[in-house]
């Protein structure tokens, strides 16, 4: 039995010393997200590209670590403190509820967040120009300044728009607030509906018939996950749909503006590359979304009782028919 | 394999999750209440305090304030259950999604970050500990004096009538005992502690999210009879004492499961665990009586 135990406990040493004299040359970025969910999945594959393309290649010199807290923020707080006991070059963490644990956990390892929308409301970064400490990422807050100026060129009479929204997503509820901003400073007004479930979704829509003159969804779990349902209200009442990203106009809303999380993910993946070559994120500002793409579906316009003008067709990176 | 952060964290956890089972134990075992309300209460203490936080209260008055949001949360499924008569697994049912919207209404918005305010960690860290050190001594002293008081409680007066009602509703009214209201009073404690656990953990993570709820119940469950099968609960501090170490076991499994790169396990798999975990936890103590029994043959 003794025998035993020390074999292993050689063995052991053994292993340790080569993954410590492997740990020399690799580096190692430690990723998880709150749950799995295809646009976070896409910000996860976009990093590891990302990470590839600037020479960072996984297995060779570089070791990831991923794990996903299944919703779960007890377990979001174990991935924390695993992550952070082994003590790995920069960790990466998708959607808010990770990040704050994140933040918690960590002291002095780099934190590079993605898909956070209010980093200074949930008090990750003290601005957004200065982070100040080890943390600091891509926000994926909506232009909705840009997705109004889009909304007002397709729907020129529009005076209230709808949006239904889940009040239960911290995303969520920052960018109806932001809308109603700037919807005030256009003149024009917005009406809520509210939808904690997606089987609630189809039934706040229908309450925005007879209100709104169009309908904005943001990127709100929830809504976007039963999209459908707001489509065909808005087909049946001839309300045009807008969506805030491009998937969802191939599931029928008549345009979006919108970003791409795999691309937001290879943006987050190239703040990574840079905290690895030695950048301070102390002083990397927080990024914002850069590439925005054009996608209309005219099928869909035509359905919800608009058509879309020739230079709105030409102005369109991608003209999408729906799926269905 | 398991770093030293990883296993204080998964105390640290553990400690907290022993408090949601010290209250599980109350209503599942101690009054024979099937109470889900926890899954609500545990955000609700957590928003509270997070609220109270910002608003510049002091961090354990706003833990104290979120024990007193925990009881009323309990208090009213009680109430449900004994003057409305509805069935007490539908009345903590009602209660847990009320207290989904109720939650969003205290906080205005579904997070409420608590990074960078004063919590009751804070003083703590000049203590001269490791930072990952610190959370497990406060939170080991807040489970033992909870445990010593839940302890002289259930040995009171009042402690045996409540426990008399769980046991024997019809002997304890016999008796003389208001068994409604010892229902009202145990539940109501019962979600005090998970509202206290919700606060802690709001603070130690660094956010309220009205999310945090999801499964407390199950966690909470899982420790209480993980704890059991490895401490016979035959007296009230056995009991009590394998709440904590059944929610410390469970937090270790996971974090072993997390670290188990070599055995090929990923964090997707967590919810397969915690079943198996589950049975064995229930299906060993059997066996462990069948190889006791076998013995003393063998010695007769």
């Amino acid at each position: 039995m003794a025998k035993r135990t020390l074999r292993t406990l050689i063995g052991a040493t053994l292993l340790a010393a080569a993954s410590l004299a492997q740990a020399d040359e690799q580096k190692v970025v430690a990723i998880t997200q709150i749950v799995e969910h295809p646009a976070l999945d896409a910000v996860y594959q976009g990093v590891k590209d990302e990470l590839a393309e600037e020479g960072f290649k996984e297995g060779d010199n570089l070791r990831i670590m991923h794990e996903s807290a299944q919703g779960n923020s007890a377990i979001a707080s174990q991935i924390a403190r695993k992550f952070v006991g082994e003590g790995p070059d920069v960790i990466v963490a998708i959607a808010t509820p990770s990040a704050q644990t994140m933040a918690a956990a960590a002291r002095n390892i780099p934190v590079i967040f993605s898909a956070v929308t209010d980093p200074v409301g949930a008090k990750l970064v003290k601005s957004l120009d200065k982070p100040g400490a080890n943390i600091s990422g891509v926000t994926d807050m909506l232009p909705i300044e840009r997705h109004m100026d889009l909304l007002e060129r397709l729907v020129p009479d529009a005076k209230t728009i709808g949006t239904v929204y889940n009040p239960g997503e911290a995303n969520a509820v920052a960018l109806v607030e932001l809308l109603e901003k700037s919807l005030e400073a256009r003149g024009m007004s917005l009406a809520k509906a509210a939808a904690t479930k997606t089987s609630e979704v189809l039934g706040a829509a229908r309450s925005l018939v007879g209100k709104a003159d169009a309908i904005y969804l943001t990127t709100d779990n929830t809504v976007v996950s039963a999209a459908e349902a707001v489509v065909s209200v808005g087909e049946r009442a001839k309300i045009p749909v807008f969506a805030a990203d491009t998937a969802t106009v191939s599931r029928g809303a008549v345009a979006a503006l919108g970003f791409d999380y795999y691309d937001h993910g290879r943006q987050t993946g190239s703040m990574v590359a840079r905290v690895l070559n030695g950048a301070d994120t102390a002083d990397m500002a927080v990024e914002s979304v850069d590439t925005l793409n054009l996608f209309v579906n005219p099928e869909a316009a035509e359905r919800m009782g608009i058509t879309l003008s020739a230079d709105v067709l030409e102005d369109a990176q991608e003209i999408v028919k729906s799926d269905r | 394999m398991l770093s030293e952060i990883a296993l204080y964290g998964a105390i640290e956890t553990g400690l907290i999750y022993g408090l949601v089972a010290f209250g599980i134990y109350i209503s599942f075992r101690v009054l024979d209440f099937p109470d889900l309300t926890v899954d609500g209460s545990f955000p609700l203490g957590a928003a509270v305090a997070a609220m109270l936080i910002v608003a510049g209260w002091n961090p354990w008055v706003a833990t104290g304030a979120a024990v007193l949001a925990g009881m009323a949360a309990g208090a009213v499924t009680a109430i449900l259950n004994v003057k409305l008569n509805i069935l007490n697994l539908l009345a903590s049912i009602l209660t847990m999604i009320a207290l989904y919207s109720v939650n969003l209404r205290i906080m205005g918005r579904p997070n409420v970050a608590l990074l960078s305010e004063e919590t009751v960690l804070t003083p703590w860290y000049d203590l001269g500990l490791a930072y990952h050190q610190v959370p497990v001594l406060l939170f080991v002293i807040v489970a033992v004096v909870s445990l010593i008081l839940l302890w002289r409680f259930m040995k009171s007066e009042t402690g045996l009538a409540m426990r008399a009602t769980g046991a024997n509703a019809r002997m304890a009214r016999a008796q003389g005992i208001a068994t409604g209201g010892m229902i009202i009073l145990g539940v109501a404690l019962s979600n005090g502690l998970v509202g206290l656990a919700g606060a802690l953990f709001a603070q130690s993570q660094g956010a309220a999210d009205v999310t945090m709820g999801v499964g407390v119940i199950v966690i909470g469950l899982a420790s209480l009879i993980g704890g059991e099968a490895v401490i016979t609960p035959n007296t009230v501090i056995k009991a009590l004492i394998a709440c904590v170490v059944g929610a410390i076991i469970y937090r270790l499994a996971i974090a072993f499961a997390l670290n188990a790169d070599f055995l090929g396990l990923k964090s997707q798999d967590l919810n397969l665990i915690t079943a198996v975990l589950v049975t064995l936890a229930i299906v060993l103590p059997g066996v462990r009586t069948k190889i006791i029994t076998r013995f003393t043959r063998n010695k007769a």
